[in-house]
């Protein structure tokens, strides 16, 4: 895997592994019998710290938990919610599978992707703060379209809806 | 139907009694609504005792499966000899189930408590909670309960329960891809012997329920396994209440919690209000999507238990039942049902990988008004190698409603096939 393009030494790379965020690794790690275990959780860390999970960081979670850097990019790879490129400050996942698709998750879609500026779906807006993705099912087909706008889930949003909630993220 | 709201008259609320009530989400709050008592009663019974009053009261799995779970907390070795575990599943990603979310967003202590009560009842002292990773509305709400019932000593010392997110895989709501997830593997369906009981996670005896399962626990160990069994419309089999959340083209979506045996005419008419006006009931998918779907006439005669949707040519499943009106392009739909499964196979076994994508591909191709009449049989001849050949049943629930849709709603796919129907380009 190539974790460093650049000539050793000529690229700083601060772990994420440390202070604070150590000491929740520690607590996380407490609760498995294994060490792999808190393998995802602790790409979860990564991702809260650095909004992203690169391949360093990957590099840097193998070397805490003693595993290697391939196998955690082989779980990095697997779940979508871990990003291995950096997205839009607000990144709205959007829910398009049945249920919500006949009740017009479609054109919650387009709204957002025009409102934000995002332009294509999964793009990142020109000013950085938007990427809109669609995502398969997010569990609350009763309450069509719920969109997830970072930690936010935000229920029935419709197109009329659309402008006023990217006001509130501006 | 957003919460609060009032219970229709009927429903028969035991799971839901207290959605909508933000008081009832926290320590103070449950135990003033007699939480925590049944814990309390199962700390001073033999475990043994407390899994054959669950086998008495004919609870069954709700997860889908409907597997009693009595009778699945007792495969766990007699003789401890190995740690035990307990996996709670709340990775509710079944399109059209939104059941488990209502559960832990409202009564997250119901779950602790039912969840403590299955480790002690099968000797685990250790289990997990595996909440999917989109819910962080629930997530947040557990782990505000579970700190709060840690600060109580609730549990003893003899139970400890640990959340653990999962990061979007609809797999992962697998038993054993849920068991490899919280081993920090990529989710993977398990082959199958060894079963979880056997080795499960980290290789150790393994129980394994869904979160409405679990919420169930407590009612039944306070008011006892003769009251819940007595809940039942229709075959004996089938006993308790059950969530049944509703979606799609119905007045008044939502989770609605009734009796077992309940007619379904009944609960989308009456309850959630029926479709749209001048509009008509074409279609309905009773279970979540993995399950075969029903025409209007076997939607109006099934009653919902595990026995009564099986008469009607489909499963009770999860309870996420999804309603069509006659405005819907079952096609269109069936198409996404389908890539729904194609992204979120896991890719382990071939009928699957390749299956749910080439399903997709002659659909779209249907579509686009470029499909043949043979390619219905294609279609119906990849399902048919998708069924019954993979490690787990995703490969099969993609299947099922390419299926059930081909046989039932045959003249919308020739439509497209023949140019009666304008064609569409699938996004």
């Amino acid at each position: 895997m190539n974790v460093n393009h650049a000539p050793a030494g000529t690229e700083e790379y601060q772990p994420v592994f440390t202070g604070k965020t150590l000491e929740q690794l520690n607590t996380i790690l407490a609760r498995y019998p294994t060490k792999q275990a808190a393998l995802l959780p602790a790409l979860w860390l990564v991702q809260e710290e650095r909004g992203w999970i690169s391949d360093r960081s990957m590099t840097e979670v193998a070397e805490v938990l003693g595993i290697t850097p391939a196998y955690v990019k082989g779980v990095v790879t697997f779940y979508t919610m871990y990003h291995q490129h950096p997205v839009g400050r607000n990144f709205v996942q959007v829910c398009t599978t049945s249920p919500c698709n006949i009740c017009g998750a479609e054109d919650v879609v387009k709204a957002l992707l025009k409102e934000t500026g995002a332009g294509d779906l999964g793009a990142t807006s020109p000013d950085g703060k938007w990427t809109v993705i669609e995502v398969e099912c997010l569990g609350a087909c009763g309450f069509a379209t719920p969109v997830l706008i970072n930690d936010d889930f935000i229920e029935s949003v419709t197109p009329e809806k659309v402008p006023e909630i990217v006001q509130r993220y501006r | 139907m957003g919460y609060p709201h009032k219970p229709h008259a009927r429903e028969t609320v035991v799971l839901s009694k207290h959605f909508g009530d933000a008081d009832a989400k926290s320590y103070k709050g449950w135990v003033k609504r007699g939480g925590y008592d049944a814990l309390q009663k199962a700390f001073g019974m033999d475990p043994a005792a407390v899994v054959e009053e669950m086998k008495a009261s004919g609870l069954g799995g709700r997860g889908g499966a409907g597997f009693p779970t009595g009778l699945k907390w007792s495969f766990m070795p007699k003789e401890k000899k190995k740690a035990h575990y307990l996996c709670v599943n709340a990775d509710e990603s079944e399109p059209g189930t939104f059941k488990d979310r209502e559960i832990m967003r409202w009564t997250p202590h119901a779950l602790l408590e039912g969840t403590a009560i299955a480790a002690y009842s099968i000797r685990a002292e250790v289990a997990y909670i595996y909440i999917r990773g989109e819910f962080t509305e629930p997530l947040a709400v557990m782990e505000q309960a579970l700190a709060e019932a840690n600060q109580a000593g609730v549990f003893k010392d003899k139970v400890k329960i640990y959340l653990h997110r999962g990061a979007g895989a609809y797999i992962c709501g697998e038993e054993t891809a849920l068991m490899n997830s919280i081993e920090g593997k990529r989710g993977n369906p398990r082959i199958k012997p060894p079963f979880p009981a056997a080795a499960g996670v980290f290789g150790m005896p393994t129980t394994i329920n869904n979160v409405e399962t679990l919420a169930a626990v407590p009612h039944i160990l306070k008011q006892g396994a003769a009251w819940y069994k007595a809940m039942c419309l229709s075959n004996p089999k089938s006993t308790g209440t059950k969530l049944f959340s509703v979606c799609g083209h119905v007045q008044r979506p939502g989770n609605y919690e009734v009796t077992m045996g309940f007619p379904l005419k009944d609960l989308l008419y009456e309850m959630c209000g029926g479709v749209g006006p001048g509009r008509t009931l074409k279609a309905c998918i009773p279970g979540g999507s993995s399950v075969p779907i029903l025409t209007r006439e076997e939607t109006e005669a099934t009653l919902l238990d595990y026995e009564g949707v099986v008469e009607r040519g489909s499963m009770l499943g999860s309870g996420g039942v999804i309603v069509f009106d006659d405005t819907t392009d079952m096609v269109y739909q069936i198409m996404r049902l389908a890539k729904f499964y194609a992204h979120e196979s896991c890719a382990q076994c071939t009928q699957c990988r390749e299956g749910t994508a080439w399903t997709v591909k002659i659909m779209e191709r249907i579509l686009a008004g470029q499909g043949k009449m043979q390619d219905l049989d294609l279609l119906l001849d990849l399902s048919d190698n998708m069924t019954g050949k993979t490690i787990c049943v995703l490969s099969d629930s993609c299947a099922a409603p390419v299926v059930s849709g081909i046989k039932k709603f045959k003249n919308e796919f020739e439509a497209y096939i023949t140019g009666k129907r304008r064609p569409v380009a699938a996004d």
